[in-house]
């Protein structure tokens, strides 16, 4: 299936909650609401025409003009074809639909997300930091962070 | 006597009281054990919180992040796009080839650059050398973790030769930064390819042996078989890959499906589990299927030291890297397993965002379902079957 086939039928299906498409991409990808997300995923798994069964990656973003947002590369093991979905947020209220009921792999993934970029995925089964410590505070990968001077009052040197 | 006995009571918690980092509340039966972080059989820091009802698994919860970098905070912290190479090297140091290709083959697909055949031919010898490498540090610690040290030290005095090898090419035994963008750091010094050749043919008995001496190993057989089964919809539901997938009786390799490089032009097999032991999935099957792929990496390089072509392996280099806006997400078969970089360019000559999804971080992710219901002595096989290199799981 192609990506516009993909855009036609999760727009025929879901309608508003499909926001647009950018298809002459080098990689074409979908734009969907992020309080939806969960509905179109299981669409993309279980229609036979889709079958979306891997979810290769998910990477969380800061687009660095008040938005945050999270890329989900899709890949059908039965069908072979590829998709790029994204969802994007406003940086105050950083509220996603996890996915990770639909494909186990999001879990970690989701967590590191949040860990990194403090995305909350809503219906988390386990929503804790996973590569940084429990008590870090702020998230590293998001455009306007400043590298703390001290941990736990210990100054870190550079 | 009075004081005494709340003093004791005042100790034992009630039912209900205790709960793991997950949220899971414990029941009077179970315990929690901690396995790591410096424990020898986790592969490096990586700690385990086993709930334990008598000797049965319960749960398993990984905590990782002991290694933690950010490399990705690094690689948009960098001055250009080669920059990021040294710092992918050393995500997973056991193969730091595979993990340099897969971020070249990235920008390259990006910048749309065709690189010379023969660095397509050197890249794919170096990977699959590496991938030799590094399974030989998978099986033979492998072997330790089931109480074997004697295949071991085989695998590491082989892993030596292949390490002399990358040596004399680039001067670095483990962190190489050897595959750039648009080609290579040095072309091959005049001996290699001899010395390449003599290796295939020395390493290719010493496969059999070590089969001998390990995988048909009696002992060796009944504690992996039938241990830490991953069925295959559940291996592609957490996106399992590389030997992982395999074993699991998935037919996928990518270096065959969503094919790179020049390995289209080699006879090669990508290598299944067949539950040959045991079940299909088992850990076995995960072992066999990383000793035959050292057959088959072994049988690529022959036919592409024999294919060699001429060519400057810094021709297509570019002088400055400034992609256009866009991202790309670019995945290659790393020894452990599905390395892919979203790469996002905001048209300067530093990325805006590179993601890596490394391998051992998704597969170790299974790891809690396979282990549910196994004996605590298993586990221990059971995570060193998944190969985890903790320097790419915490990135």
């Amino acid at each position: 299936m192609t990506a516009e086939q993909v855009f036609t039928s999760l727009k025929a299906k879901f309608g508003d909650a499909v926001l647009e498409a950018k298809l002459d991409a080098l990689q074409p990808w979908i734009l969907v609401v992020p309080e939806r997300m969960k509905e179109v995923a299981l669409f993309l798994r279980d229609d036979p025409a889709m079958q979306f069964d891997y979810l290769m990656c998910l990477s969380g973003m800061d687009y660095n003009d008040g938005k945050l947002g999270v890329v989900y590369h899709l890949f059908s093991t039965v069908h072979r074809h590829k998709i790029v979905l994204k969802v994007q947020c406003a940086k105050e209220t950083p509220h996603v639909q996890s996915v990770s009921a639909v494909w186990g792999t999001a879990n970690w993934h989701e967590r590191e997300a949040y860990d990194l970029l403090g995305i909350i995925f809503d219906e988390h089964p386990d929503l804790r930091r996973i590569l940084l410590p429990d008590d870090w505070g702020g998230y590293p990968l998001r455009k306007d962070y400043r590298v703390p001077e001290f941990y736990n009052g210990v100054k870190v040197p550079y | 006597m009075n004081g005494s006995k709340t003093l004791l009571t005042s100790y034992v918690s009630q039912p209900g009281e205790i709960k793991t980092s997950s949220g899971k509340t414990l029941r009077t039966d179970e315990m929690i054990i901690n396995m790591g972080p410096q424990h020898p059989s986790t592969h490096g820091v990586l700690r385990l919180e086993i709930v334990v009802d008598g000797e049965i698994i319960v749960d398993v919860i990984p905590h990782i992040g002991y290694l933690h970098r950010c490399f990705e905070k690094h690689a948009e912290h960098m001055t250009n796009y080669q920059q990021v190479i040294p710092y992918a090297d050393r995500m997973d140091y056991v193969a730091a080839m595979n993990m340099e290709q897969g971020y070249a083959v990235a920008m390259e697909r990006m910048l749309k650059i065709e690189v010379p055949e023969r660095v397509e031919y050197i890249r794919v010898i170096m990977a699959e050398l590496q991938r030799i490498a590094s399974h030989l540090v998978a099986v033979g610690t492998f072997g330790i973790d089931a109480g074997a040290f004697t295949p071991f030290l085989y695998a590491f005095h082989d892993r030596e030769r292949i390490l002399d090898l990358f040596e004399m090419t680039c001067g670095a035994r483990l962190l190489y930064n050897y595959v750039w963008v648009g080609g290579l750091s040095h072309d091959l010094p005049p001996q290699f390819i001899d010395k390449a050749k003599e290796f295939c043919k020395y390493y290719r008995p010493r496969i059999k042996e070590f089969n001998d001496l390990l995988t048909y190993n009696e002992i060796f057989v009944k504690r992996t078989a039938n241990v830490g089964v991953l069925p295959k919809d559940v291996a592609i539901n957490y996106a399992c890959s590389g030997p992982m997938l395999r074993a699991s009786g998935v037919n996928w390799d990518l270096r065959r499906d969503d094919p790179y490089s020049v390995y289209d032009r080699f006879e090669w097999e990508p290598q299944v589990g067949k539950g040959e032991m045991g079940t299909v999935g088992d850990t076995w099957d995960r072992h066999i299927v990383r000793m035959r792929e050292i057959e088959q990496s072994v049988n690529i390089i022959e036919q592409a030291l024999a294919g060699i072509p001429e060519g400057n392996v810094q021709a297509a280099i570019p002088k400055r890297i400034r992609p256009e806006r866009g991202e790309i997400y670019a995945r290659t078969e790393a020894p452990r397993g599905e390395i892919g970089y979203y790469i996002v360019s905001d048209g300067s000559t530093t990325p805006f965002r590179v993601k890596a999804r490394s391998p051992a971080f998704v597969n170790l992710s299974v790891l809690p379902e396979i282990s549910r219901g196994a004996m605590l002595a298993d586990l221990v096989l059971i995570a060193a079957g998944v190969d985890i290199v903790l320097g790419e799981v915490d990135r």
